[in-house]
C-alpha cells in the first residue's frame, strides 16, 4: 500500500479493511478518468467498437460502487463513514485543502443510483449510438462524467465538492452540445452552461462565505463548528439564511429548479442515453444531495427552508402544468423530471431529508427507465419526437412498451410500485410536519403526474398510429443492449420501494439514513413517531394513491390505453375553451421569453451603453495618452540628427553652462 | 618655469578650447582625433601645474598625469582603428557623410 494512504484523519481509524477500501474508492475515480483517456486516445480507431474500453470500465465501476455499498450500508464496516486524505491538493498556508473523500451511508445511497443507472445507460448506448460518426467522443464523454459524478458524490470537502461540480456541469455542456452541429444543440449547451454559471455564482459566495466566518471547508469540520457559531452568537441567524440561501442557489441552479430552470429542457437536444444519465437520474440531483449533505447548516435556518419548500413544490406543480401540452416526448419527460425534482426539493424544505433521498433514488431509476424508453420509441419511428406522429405503437415495440408502462405507473404514484413509497412519504411528512400547502399542492401535482404520464404513453403507444407511412412497415424493436438496460431499470421501478422503503417512514432506507439526519431532526424537533395504518399515516397513504389512482384514470380515460381508443372530441373541446391557458402551458408561461426581453434584449441594450461608455470614454483616455506621446515624439525626435558634432556642441555647452555657474556661485 | 600657476591655467584653458573648437567644427574624422588629443594634453597640463604649486599633490598629480596619457594613448589607438574601419567601407573621412545608421 503506498504511504500516502496512510493519511488518517484523526478520529478515523483506518485498519487493514479500511485500508483495501480506500484503495476501491480510488479505483472508483481512477477507472472511469482512465477509460476516458484511453478512449478519447484511441476510440477514434476502434470504429464501431469505440464503446470495448469505456462500458467495461464502467462495468467494473459498477461491481466496486456495489462493493462499497454492501460494506457500508449492509456489513457497516464504516460507522460513521469512511474518511481519508488522498494528498493534499492545495498546500497555501492558511488555506490548505485536501483531497479527501468521505463514504457514507448517503454517499451509499447516491451510488447506487449513479453506478447502476450509469451502467445501464453505457450498455444502452453501445446500441443507441451504434451508427452515430462520434461515438468514440460519445463515450469519452460518457465516461467522463462519471467520473465528475463519482467525485462529486465522494468529496469529503466544499471545494472538491465544487470543482466536481463544475466538471459535471462540463460534461453535460459536451454531451449536450454533442451534435454541435446542430444549432440548437449547440445554443442549448450554452444555455445550460450560462444558467448554470448563475447558480454556481451563489454557491462559490456561499463556499467562500463559510471559508471566512470559520476558516476550513472540510465537511465534517464545518457541519460542527457553523452550528456551534451560531449558538455562541459568534454567527448572526441572518448569516447563517444567507449562506444557505447562496449555497442553495448552486443547488437550485444544478438541480433546474424555478427560475433556473430554463435549462432542463432545452438540454434534451443531446442523445436521449445523456438525457437519461444526466438530465434525469443523476447529475440533477446533485442539488438534492448537496441539501442533503450540507442538512446541518441548512437547519439552523428555518427561513432558507421554507424557502427551499416553496421554490421545490411550485417548482413541480409549474413543470407539470406544463408538462401537459408539450408535444416532444422527451420534453415531456423532462418537465416531468423538473417536476419530481420540485417533490424532493419540497422534501427537503419541510425536512424530510430521507424522504427527499428516497424519491431521488426511485426517481433515478424509473426516470432513467423512461428516458431510455423514449429514446427506443425514437429509435423506432425513425428519430421522430413529435408525440403527434406517434401512436398505436405498442404491438410492434413490445418490450419498451411493457417497460415504459411500468415506468409510468411508478411514476404516477400507483402502489406498490417505487415511486408510490417515495412519493407518498414526501407528502405524508410534509403534512405531519405542519406544511400541509405543500402537501396540498403535492396532492395537486400527483393528480397532474399521472395524467401527463398517460397522456404521453396514450399518444405514444394506444389509439390510432400517426406515424409517417413511409416509416411504419420499418418500425422495429430495438436491439439487446437497448432493451437488457430497460428490463434491468423496470425491475427496481417495481421493487425498489418496497425493498428499501417498506414499511413506510421504517425500512432499510430509513435505518440507514438515520445516523446521517439523525441531528437535523432533533435541531428541527422533529418526533419520530411509529407508522399507523389506521390512523394519519393510512389515511395520507389512501390520499396520496387515490390522487394517483385519478390522475392515471383521466389520462386512460382521454388518451385511452392498449385496445382503449383515445378521446380525441373531448381533448379538442378542453384545449379549445382553455384556450390562453394552453398557449400559455404549451409556451411554457413564456418564461424564455421574458428572460429574453430581461436578460437578451434590454441587458443587450444597458451592454450597449456600457460599451460605448468603454469605447469613448476609456479607451478614449488610453488612446489620448498615447498620441500625445506619440506627438511629442515626433517633435522631439528632430533634435536627434545623428551627427556627433552635434551631440558634442551640446556636451560643451552643458559644460560651460556649468563651469559658468560654479564660478558665479563661488563668487 | 614661470612663477605664476596662472600663466600655465590659461595656456591649458587655450589649449582646451583650440581642442573643443577643432572637434565641433572639423569634419574630418582624424583631425577630431587630433583634437581630442589636444584636450586630454590641456588638462594634463592644468594637473601637472596644480601638482607643481601644491607639494603635497605633487605624486597624485604626476600618477593622474601617466594615467591620462594611458588612456589617450588607448583612445587614440581604438577611435584611429575605428576611423580606418569606417574609411574603407565608405571612402571618406567626413564624419557628416556617416548617415547610414540615421536614415
Amino acid at each position: 500500500m503506498p504511504a500516502i494512504f496512510a493519511v488518517a484523519e484523526p478520529g478515523v481509524s483506518p485498519g487493514a479493511v479500511g485500508q483495501f477500501d480506500q484503495l476501491l474508492v480510488v479505483l472508483l475515480l481512477a477507472i472511469p478518468i482512465a477509460g476516458f483517456a484511453l478512449t478519447a486516445l484511441v476510440g477514434r480507431r476502434l470504429h464501431t467498437k469505440a464503446w470495448i474500453i469505456a462500458v467495461p470500465a464502467i462495468v467494473v465501476t459498477w461491481a466496486i460502487g456495489m462493493y462499497l455499498v454492501y460494506q457500508a450500508l449492509i456489513a457497516g464496516a464504516y460507522g460513521e463513514g469512511l474518511r481519508f486524505t488522498l494528498y493534499e491538493w492545495v498546500p497555501a498556508g492558511a488555506f490548505t485543502i485536501s483531497a479527501n473523500f468521505l463514504v457514507d451511508n448517503l454517499t451509499a445511497a447516491l451510488l447506487i443510483v449513479v453506478t447502476t443507472v450509469g451502467m445501464l445507460v453505457h450498455v444502452y448506448s453501445i446500441g443507441y449510438m451504434a451508427h452515430d460518426p462520434g461515438r468514440w467522443r460519445f463515450f469519452a464523454y460518457l465516461n467522463f462524467f462519471m467520473f465528475s459524478m463519482l467525485l462529486l458524490i465522494l468529496a469529503d470537502n466544499f471545494l472538491l465538492l465544487f470543482a466536481a461540480w463544475e466538471l459535471v456541469g462540463l460534461s453535460s455542456y459536451l454531451l449536450i452540445g454533442f451534435w454541435y452541429r446542430r444549432r440548437t444543440a449547440a445554443l442549448a449547451a450554452k444555455k445550460a452552461f450560462l444558467v448554470n454559471r448563475v447558480g454556481d455564482f451563489g454557491f462559490a459566495l456561499g463556499i467562500m462565505a463559510i471559508w471566512t466566518t470559520v476558516g476550513t471547508l472540510n465537511f465534517s469540520e464545518v457541519f460542527e463548528l457553523l452550528p456551534a457559531q451560531v449558538a455562541g452568537g459568534a454567527v448572526e441567524p441572518w448569516m447563517m439564511t444567507g449562506i444557505a440561501l447562496l449555497l442553495f442557489m448552486g443547488a437550485m441552479g444544478k438541480s433546474a429548479q424555478f427560475p433556473l430552470h430554463v435549462w432542463l429542457p432545452d438540454a434534451m437536444e443531446g442523445p436521449t442515453p445523456v438525457s437519461a444519465l444526466i438530465h434525469a437520474a443523476t447529475m440533477v440531483n446533485a442539488g438534492v444531495y448537496f441539501i442533503a449533505r450540507a442538512n446541518p447548516i441548512f437547519v439552523q435556518s428555518t427561513d432558507a427552508m421554507v424557502l427551499i419548500a416553496a421554490i421545490g413544490i411550485f417548482t413541480a406543480i409549474f413543470a407539470a402544468s406544463i408538462a401537459f401540452t408539450q408535444r416532444d416526448i422527451k420534453r415531456v419527460l423532462a418537465y416531468s423530471t423538473l417536476s419530481q425534482l420540485g417533490y424532493m426539493f419540497a422534501a427537503l424544505g419541510v425536512g424530510a431529508f430521507t424522504a427527499a433521498i428516497f424519491h431521488l433514488m426511485t426517481h433515478g431509476f424509473f426516470k432513467g427507465l423512461l428516458f431510455l424508453g423514449s429514446g427506443s420509441v425514437i429509435h423506432a419511428v425513425h428519430e421522430e419526437q413529435d408525440m403527434n406522429r406517434m401512436g398505436g405503437l405498442w404491438r410492434r415495440i413490445p418490450l419498451t412498451h411493457w417497460t415504459m408502462l411500468i415506468g409510468s405507473i411508478a411514476i404516477a404514484g400507483i402502489p406498490p410500485l417505487a415511486g408510490f413509497w417515495s412519493k407518498d412519504e414526501i407528502l405524508a411528512e410534509s403534512f405531519k410536519f405542519g406544511f400541509t400547502w405543500v402537501w396540498a399542492i403535492g396532492v395537486v401535482v400527483a393528480v397532474m403526474t399521472g395524467l401527463y404520464m398517460f397522456r404521453l404513453m396514450g399518444k405514444t403507444f394506444y389509439g390510432q398510429s400517426n406515424v409517417d407511412p413511409e416509416v411504419l412497415p420499418k418500425v422495429h424493436e430495438s436491439p439487446p443492449s437497448m432493451t437488457v438496460p430497460l428490463i434491468l431499470l423496470a425491475v427496481p421501478s417495481v421493487l425498489l420501494g418496497l425493498a428499501i422503503g417498506f414499511p413506510p417512514a421504517d425500512g432499510a432506507l430509513h435505518h440507514w439514513m438515520e445516523p446521517v439526519f439523525h441531528d437535523a431532526q432533533i435541531t428541527l424537533g422533529i418526533e419520530h413517531h411509529p407508522f399507523e395504518l389506521l390512523g394519519i399515516d393510512g389515511a395520507l397513504l389512501l390520499v396520496g394513491a387515490s390522487a394517483g389512482a385519478i390522475g392515471v384514470a383521466l389520462g386512460i380515460y382521454f388518451f385511452g390505453l392498449f385496445g382503449l381508443r383515445e378521446r380525441s372530441a373531448p381533448v379538442a373541446a378542453l384545449t379549445e375553451r382553455a384556450g390562453v391557458l394552453y398557449r400559455a402551458s404549451y409556451a411554457k408561461w413564456y418564461v424564455d421569453e421574458l428572460y429574453d426581453g430581461i436578460f437578451v434584449r434590454f441587458g443587450g441594450v444597458v451592454a450597449r451603453a456600457l460599451w460605448w461608455f468603454d469605447a469613448r470614454v476609456v479607451d478614449g483616455t488610453v488612446d489620448g495618452v498615447a498620441a500625445l506621446t506619440q506627438g511629442a515624439g515626433r517633435g522631439i525626435r528632430q533634435i536627434q540628427t545623428g551627427r556627433v558634432q552635434n551631440y558634442a556642441l551640446g556636451i560643451a555647452t552643458g559644460l560651460l553652462v556649468i563651469a559658468v555657474a560654479y564660478l558665479f556661485m563661488v563668487r | 618655469m614661470s612663477q605664476s600657476l596662472d600663466a600655465y591655467l590659461i595656456l591649458s584653458a587655450l589649449l582646451f578650447s583650440i581642442g573643443t573648437f577643432g572637434f565641433l567644427a572639423r569634419r574630418n574624422a582624424i583631425a577630431m582625433l587630433m583634437s581630442i588629443e589636444l584636450m586630454l594634453n590641456a588638462v594634463n597640463l592644468a594637473v601637472i601645474a596644480f601638482g607643481a604649486f601644491t607639494p603635497a599633490l605633487q605624486a597624485h598629480a604626476a600618477l593622474i598625469a601617466l594615467f591620462v596619457m594611458a588612456v589617450a594613448a588607448a583612445e587614440a589607438t581604438v577611435g584611429l582603428a575605428i576611423v580606418i574601419a569606417i574609411f574603407r567601407n565608405r571612402r571618406t573621412p567626413l564624419v557628416d557623410e556617416y548617415t547610414s545608421m540615421r536614415d
